[in-house]
């Protein structure tokens, strides 16, 4: 038996067998190799690239026999990639000087030219994109890995891998993926959130760990605690099928409560919303009572499509979520993703610092035309439900003005077209810019409400990438700067009778959520499985015990501080509640 | 000894250089000594390398120039002139464009 901490990213425990997610597309296991094996690894790809091509050469020789010279043509231009002078000699460079491993340095390569063509546009111009991925999955091959069409899994598999992207997450079939554990990754990331969204139980940032395991060997991961333990002794096993079996009949406790209000002891009325990133998450939100959803990140859209929909499916997509919430409200946030994510927009180069370059609003106004295609699609919805539209990342006021003109502009357009829309549309903005919040007595006068993005507030705010386990433990909404921040926030946005909504991972955590509503906040935005939990906190507690809380923090200088007297106060307020939070 | 060649070609197949067309384009040129260049929008490339020639992104009607140096260079522009005249014998196309003759 041996166990290993990780950080907890998605709650749940997860008993079953390994399942390795191993170099499929673009996952590498391994990406740096030794200095000293540099020699080593080019002979490597040297090798590999002969293999290949020979196995090539053989799927030739059938195909134009078989089918004809057109078809083997295709595998003629294959190997000429594997021999192109250029590609071998940026494959070599990357070994030589940079000590990548040979796969690694395939798939970067091929990865990079990939994405330019497919930028191209046109059919014939993107399909040369797959052409290259299928000679990037004959050199891996090649170079000893096992290819994976699907991810697999038979209903009992945990699946184990150096890392996952957001969209390989979203992609998991969690009928036969029972939970996941990555060697990398820290607790704010998209991974993190899309598995807390699919409620499948996750441990990621556990460090190298993937040699010391098997295929089918048993392993459990705690997304509780964010502990994964190989080969469980029976003990360990027996002690956590009753912990399941336990969680399970509290869950259904839960559930006991979703129609009741969210009503503190002493009568205030909390919103409790729900984020969502796939429209099919509206069922979920229902099941837990949510009042609405306070952020749908759109996003996923594009990434799960890998490109940018059109005007018209994202249209279908909206119209959806809006049809399933008659009468709620749903916020929609606009695209918030950097270029290097949109498949149709990658420049040829990643940018070094993507969190601080080129996304969320910036991008969409640098990209007009796709910006005005979700807005219509957008608008359009809008017609059939209670749609509000929200702005990401907002730094400056004047792309506050920008982004409203061109919604203006869309809107007049879509009149002039006769398209049915909702009379007036309210337009709020994310506030998670340390700038935007110093700003906000100006922000607060163009718009109808604002959301604090609490994730990308703490990351900007603590500049810590929250997806590096060596800094993560920076990453902490408790961190006094932060509540600084989020109460001035809320006081601006109170003080000129502005909805002022929450909805990042602050929401969900009871302890922080008492905190918010002691600020002042009213609405919360949480994952749909979060919502019970906290519906069931602020039930149980006056408004007065919260402001309380809310006036203690500020006098703390330090995140460990404040975090012992949340977890100290959660306890006396809520002791049956406080075990296992 | 030594000369240099330059000749305009057009692009004039249907569905431009994709996979085929840049595989021929970089085999035919790897059969000469020359250096062999094609510049688009004062962008040069290495004509041997089908990666290189892909990223042109030349579609129908895209007018590039062909440029050899070297002894063979002559003979290298006249058969990859010849090549695009031919539009690569590409049969792959959805529209009737009458391929032109060899000139």
């Amino acid at each position: 038996m041996l166990e290993l901490q990780g950080i907890a990213v998605s709650p749940g425990v997860a008993i079953g067998k390994v399942l390795i997610l191993d170099r499929e597309g673009y996952r590498i296991t391994r990406s740096q190799i030794d200095s000293t094996d540099r020699q080593i690894e080019l002979e490597r790809l040297k090798t590999a690239i002969a293999e290949a091509s020979s196995r090539l050469d053989q799927h030739r020789q059938r195909s134009t026999d078989a089918i004809g010279e057109h078809v083997g043509a295709i595998f003629s231009a294959h190997q000429g990639l594997l021999q192109d002078p250029s590609l071998q000699s940026e494959w070599f460079r990357y070994i030589d000087e940079h000590c990548y491993s040979a796969e690694f340095a395939v798939s970067a390569v091929l990865n990079r030219y990939a994405r330019a063509f497919r930028s191209m546009g046109s059919d014939a111009m993107s399909e040369r994109a797959t052409d290259i991925r299928d000679v990037e999955r004959t050199l891996l091959e090649a170079l000893g890995g096992h290819p994976m069409e699907q991810t697999g899994g038979d209903g009992q598999s945990v699946l184990v891998s150096h890392d996952l992207t957001p969209s390989e997450t979203a992609n998991l079939d969690t009928a036969k993926i029972l939970g996941f554990c990555t060697e990398v990754g820290g607790p704010g990331g998209h991974t993190a959130i899309v598995a807390r969204g699919m409620e499948i139980p996750a441990v990621v940032g556990l460090g190298r760990f993937m040699h010391r395991i098997e295929t089918n060997a048993e392993i459990i991961v705690d997304g509780f605690r964010g502990t994964v333990i190989l080969q469980p002794d029976e003990s360990t096993l027996q002690r956590y099928r009753e912990r399941k079996k336990d969680r399970f009949i509290r869950a259904e406790k839960l559930t006991q409560i979703r129609d009741l209000p969210a009503v503190t002891k002493d009568g205030t009325k909390i919103s409790l919303l729900a984020n969502i990133e796939f429209a099919h998450e509206v069922a979920p939100c229902l099941e837990r009572g949510a009042e609405g959803v306070g952020l749908y990140r759109t996003e996923f859209m594009f990434l799960a499509a890998d490109g940018e929909p059109t005007e018209q499916q994202q249209f279908e997509n909206y119209l959806e979520v809006i049809q399933a919430l008659p009468d709620l409200p749903v916020i929609m946030r606009t695209l918030d993703l950097g270029a290097d994510k949109i498949g149709s927009l990658a420049s040829a180069e990643p940018e070094s610092n993507p969190f601080l370059g080129l996304r969320s609003i910036r991008l969409s106004l640098r990209q007009p035309r796709m910006f005005r295609n979700q807005l219509r699609a957008m608008l359009r919805a809008s017609a059939f439900g209670k749609l509000k539209i929200m702005f990401p990342l907002v730094s400056t006021l004047n792309e506050l003005r920008m982004a409203r003109m061109l919604l203006r502009q869309v809107r007049e357009d879509l009149e002039e077209e006769g398209v049915p829309l909702a009379e007036r549309t309210e337009v709020g903005m994310m506030v998670e810019v340390p700038a935007a919040v110093l700003m906000l007595d100006h922000f607060i006068k163009e718009v109808d409400f604002i959301s604090l993005g609490t994730n990308d507030l703490i990351q900007y705010t603590m500049a810590v990438d929250r997806g590096n386990e060596f800094v993560a433990d920076l990453y902490a909404g408790h961190d006094p700067a932060v509540i600084r921040l989020i109460r001035s926030s809320v006081e601006v946005a109170n003080r000129n009778n502005v909805d002022v909504s929450v909805c990042g991972e602050m929401s969900a955590n009871p302890k922080t959520a008492l905190m918010l509503v002691g600020m002042g906040v009213r609405t919360l935005s949480a994952p749909p499985a979060a919502l019970p939990l906290v519906k069931q906190a602020v039930r149980n507690v006056d408004l007065t015990d919260c402001q309380q809380i809310a006036t203690r923090v500020f006098d703390f200088g330090t995140a460990r501080e404040v975090d012992a007297f949340l977890q100290q106060r959660f306890a006396e307020l809520l002791p049956e509640m406080a075990i296992g939070v | 000894m030594a000369s240099a060649t330059e000749k305009v070609v057009t692009v004039v197949n249907p569905m431009g250089i994709h996979m085929r067309p840049a595989d021929q384009i970089s085999r035919a040129a790897k059969r000469f000594q020359s250096k062999i260049e094609i510049e688009k929008d004062g962008q040069s490339i290495d004509c041997k390398s089908i990666i290189n020639i892909l990223t042109l992104g030349a579609r129908q009607g895209t007018q590039l120039n062909l440029r050899a140096s070297g002894v063979d260079a002559d003979e290298a522009v006249a058969v990859l002139a010849g090549l695009f005249a031919r539009g690569f014998d590409d049969c792959e196309s959805d529209s009737e464009v009458v391929i032109p003759e060899p000139s």
